[in-house]
């Protein structure tokens, strides 16, 4: 085994370390890693220090990688440890205390210092700048036994800790040398805005002013203004900037302008072994303050580092949005907007809102927000998209997403939502409460959502828009897309387990589970998920694990809220008989059902079934289970057609009915749905199905990846057919596609906008040996799938009340007064 | 009703099933004269029991999904400790619980 190489980093903050988590992950055998933190603690979240000062979180929720995850990933930390010099001749780091570390890589992401005025007086006690949790500390504590804070800075960072100051019960004044507050992110008019705002939640200012000492005997007692005037205070904030913290760089000779100079690699100019990264380096000109394009720029290095080839960083495009409870500010790119520029504004000075777009060649420039910043990511994504505007320009300041056509998605759908929009449905969680964990505890995955809130934890229809509300929340480049484990259960996303085993060969979930060493016996996310891969890749080997189904699927009825049963019977095609609807009732009334209702798929369920009663149901209606409760067909909806419409172009009806009965039975990674429209009326509403087939004169139009639920979405035409055969070919070939391709509760929507309808077109109706092989796998499938669940149950039953297997339907009875304490 | 004491250690010994009528890794239904019981076989032959009503909507805690000790609820997948009948985080609550055995192949319940 050749020897690994060193990798020795100095810094401990949150863009070193997001460089450390992109290197480990592109290739955690590559690096001996050691790294070098000046501060006493692991890397947090440097962000969230306002929201701990405002005592909306604490030191501990902002930790990003506790010592443990340093350990467990064989790197060597020195935590309060400080390189005094960098040897780039002999490949080494000195340290404070003299100890040497040579290395093969260096990093350098020392990041910045904050800039203290020298005015006179500036080194009082008292004094201090807000930049790391030893400063936050100082600051819970002075507020503890002081009453009267100045900040001087009117910036992001002064006002967010004006604002923490403010709500430790301090009375705080915020000096600024400019007359319009965050002057860097915004015009005179939001500034003015903002003013006002935080001057009702109390906090005071003194713009235009400039601070010329620092009073007091040993600590600050006051401070003098250019003017003459004077303040009393017993605690000051400087926050007037951060200068890179290059000194050390620039000892070592490596070449240092307002920071460390780097290249589009993110490697030193002067010397290639040496990287910089974060906010000491400065690419291009600048040196980024924001986390963003610090994230980025961590993403190239370990793109760079690791070998993996040439990915440039071209710099960023960066928005700001304020974090301040209760007041809403964005800005991005340039919106400032000189002479002649085309502006559009808006103005509701009542309401409280203010909106102001720049506009070049029809494309947004620049962009800044008060009060309503709810589609402050939308047009920052069209910034950078260069996204052409001008049919929208006159509307677009009242709502981004109240325009154009209904059918596109994307964040907009959101932006748009109430703050008390309920998000998950099952868990009942609400737009704000999502907003408010991603803001408060710094979450920036799905997961950790799901973790905190429950949202999108239980049936994961809502995670598309919790996706969307983190983007909208954090901005678009805080999302991280790449690696999406399936549950806490594994490290595995659904791509990697599906490969597994397939090329393992696993039938079995236990097996499963045991060979890619599950964490614990898995949960209501994998194990189905692997039931259902191995039925899907094994149709004739793997053994189905009931007790790896969720509720609905392993009683095969759903599960209602009171903890009864609905029973749906099969109703081909929405087609009925006389027959049928007076067995339907006599079970009805003998089960003395509450509720018999239509469904939404053209056929009937009985609500209300106890689940001791449920065999019996079945027995009575003797009847095929419609598969109401599973991630399978659920049902073929059509119209009349031209057998009866006088508007009738094909016959839906049959060519429905034959569908339902050629894929009845068959599972899919998410409930599927088909229709059969006889004309272009499209009564059957086929294009907002997974696959739905519209009657034209000649042939029919093959409708997918439509949906009409959580978000619609219409179906995108597939192709166009002459014959019913055909039709049946092309579903039973793209059906078999979703199958193979499909992450486990994916339904066709956004399983095709990730695939691509192009790519699902060159398999399913270009390639025609491609849908040969297709359809030879869906057919070998749909062979296996010979008894009704339901008439397995009551073959299982014995009537003499033997043991059986599916036993569980009935309840033990046993005499005992039990006295609940 | 109230559920929060924890495994019973008073009350007699009930035969209820044969170890075999309940599914490995699933859960049955006991119905005593005022309520119902959910009892559950573990992987490794443990039989467990706690009252069948989650803390958060009354979901049949039987019909849910084990893993491990801990039993998955059917209704909107709050993770209960079936040896402690602690809700686990990030939810909260409990569920009664009562002492289970297995005795020549009999399952049987302190109640």
């Amino acid at each position: 085994m050749s020897e690994k190489k060193k990798l020795v980093m100095i810094g401990n903050g949150m863009a070193g370390m997001r460089a450390i988590e992109e290197i480990l992950e592109a290739n955690p055998d590559m690096f001996d890693i050691t790294i070098f933190g000046a501060e006493k603690y692991p890397n947090y979240n440097r962000i969230m220090l306002s929201p701990v000062l405002a005592g909306d979180t604490t030191i501990d929720d902002i930790i990003l990688n506790d010592e443990q995850w340093y350990a467990d990933n064989g790197i060597t930390l020195h935590l309060g440890t400080r390189i005094k010099e960098i040897q780039r001749g002999y490949k080494k780091v000195i340290a404070e205390d003299g100890t040497e570390t040579k290395y093969d890589n260096l990093i350098i992401a020392t990041g910045s210092n904050p800039f203290m005025i020298p005015i006179p007086g500036h080194d009082k006690e008292g004094v201090m700048a807000f930049r790391d949790i030893d400063d936050c500390d100082a600051m819970l504590d002075a507020a503890r036994k002081y009453k009267k804070a100045a900040v001087i800075g009117g910036g992001l960072l002064g006002l967010e800790a004006a604002k923490g100051l403010l709500h430790l019960g301090m009375d705080v004044t915020v000096i600024h040398d400019q007359a319009t507050l965050m002057n860097m992110q915004l015009d005179s008019v939001a500034g003015e805005m903002l003013r006002v705002d935080l001057e009702e939640q109390g906090m005071k200012f003194k713009v235009s002013t400039l601070t010329t000492e620092v009073t007091g005997e040993d600590r600050v007692t006051g401070l003098k203004f250019k003017d003459g005037s004077t303040l009393a205070c017993d605690l000051l904030i400087m926050a007037v900037g951060i200068r890179p913290n290059k000194q050390l760089a620039e000892e070592s000779g490596l070449f240092c302008n307002r920071g460390i100079v780097v290249n589009d690699y993110m490697q030193t100019v002067t010397d290639p072994s040496i990287y910089s990264v974060g906010e000491c380096a400065e690419h291009r000109g600048i040196a980024y303050g924001l986390v963003a394009p610090l994230f980025e720029q961590a993403k190239t290095l370990g793109h760079m580092i690791t070998g993996q080839g040439l990915k440039a960083y071209g710099g960023s495009v960066v928005s700001t949005k304020l974090k301040i409870s209760g007041v809403d500010v964005f800005s991005a790119g340039d919106f400032m907007g000189g002479p002649g520029a085309d502006v559009v504004e808006l103005m509701d000075r009542v309401g409280g809102v203010y909106k102001k777009m720049v506009l070049e060649d029809d494309r947004i420039k620049g962009v800044v927000m008060f009060g309503d910043t709810a589609d402050g990511p939308t047009f920052f994504q069209w910034m950078q998209d260069g996204k052409d505007v001008s049919e929208r320009r006159s509307a677009l300041l009242f709502s981004a997403s109240g325009l154009g056509d209904s059918g596109h998605s994307g964040i907009d759908q959101v932006s748009a939502m109430a703050d008390e929009t309920v998000v998950c449905g099952c868990n009942g969680v609400t737009k704000k409460q999502i907003v408010d964990v991603i803001v408060k505890e710094g979450l920036t995955s799905r997961k950790e959502i799901t973790r905190c809130t429950k949202a999108a934890g239980s049936c994961g229809g809502c995670a598309g828009l919790v996706d969307q509300l983190l983007a909208a929340t954090l901005g678009t480049a805080f999302v991280e897309s790449t690696h999406e484990p399936i549950c806490g259960c594994t490290d595995m996303d659904h791509e990697q387990l599906k490969v597994q085993i397939k090329n393992k060969h696993l039938t079995m979930v236990r097996e499963t589970m045991n060979v890619l060493e599950w964490k614990g016996e898995g949960c209501h996310i994998c194990r189905p998920a692997i039931n259902y891969y191995i039925g899907m890749y094994w149709p004739t080997e793997a053994e189905d694990d009931r007790y790896s189904r969720v509720v609905n699927e392993k009683m095969h009825a759903n599960i209602q809220k009171d903890g009864t049963y609905s029973v749906i019977p099969r109703v081909f095609g929405g087609n009925t008989d006389a027959d049928y609807l007076i067995r339907l009732g006599e079970v009805a009334k003998k089960y003395d059902i509450q509720t018999i209702k239509i469904t939404g798929g053209q056929r009937i369920g009985l609500y209300g079934v106890k689940k001791e009663d449920l065999v019996s149901v079945w027995r009575d209606l003797d009847m095929p289970s419609g598969f109401a409760y599973g991630k399978a067909l659920r049902t073929v909806k059509t119209c009349v057609g031209s057998e009866w419409c006088r508007f009738g172009t094909q016959d839906s009806t049959t060519l429905g009915i034959r569908l339902e009965k050629i894929f009845d039975r068959s599972w899919y990674p998410a409930k599927t749905k088909l229709a059969a429209s006889g004309c272009p009326r499209n009564c059957a509403e086929a294009t907002i199905k997974d696959l739905g087939v519209v009657g034209v004169e000649g042939g029919w139009e093959i409708y997918v990846g439509g949906n009409g639920g959580v978000k619609v979405r219409a179906g995108d035409l597939l192709c166009m057919v002459k014959t019913d055969d055909e039709v049946v070919e092309i579903t039973k070939a793209y059906l078999q596609h979703y199958r193979e391709t499909g992450k486990h509760n994916e339904r066709t929507a956004p399983w095709l906008e990730r695939i691509g309808l192009e790519k699902i077109k060159r398999v399913v109706v270009d390639d025609p040996e491609g849908r040969k092989a297709l359809i030879e796998r869906m057919d070998l499938y749909l062979s296996t799938l010979t008894t009704d669940p339901w008439m397995d149950r009551l073959k299982d039953e014995k009537p003499s009340g033997e043991m059986t297997q599916f036993n569980e339907y009935t309840p033990i009875d046993i005499p005992v007064e039990v006295v609940n304490a | 009703m109230s559920n929060h004491m924890n495994s019973e250690t008073s009350g007699k010994w009930h035969p209820v099933c044969q170890v075999e009528e309940i599914p490995p890794l699933g859960g049955r239904t006991v119905r005593t004269c005022q309520m119902e019981i959910a009892v559950f076989r573990l992987s490794d032959g443990r039989i467990r029991a706690v009252h069948n009503s989650c803390p958060h909507k009354q979901g049949p805690l039987a019909d849910g999904i084990v893993s491990g000790d801990t039993i998955i609820c059917p209704m909107h997948a709050w993770k209960i400790s079936l040896e402690s009948g602690e809700v686990l985080p990030p939810d909260s609550g409990c569920v009664k619980t009562y002492s289970a055995k297995v005795e020549d192949g009999q399952v049987l319940l302190r109640l």
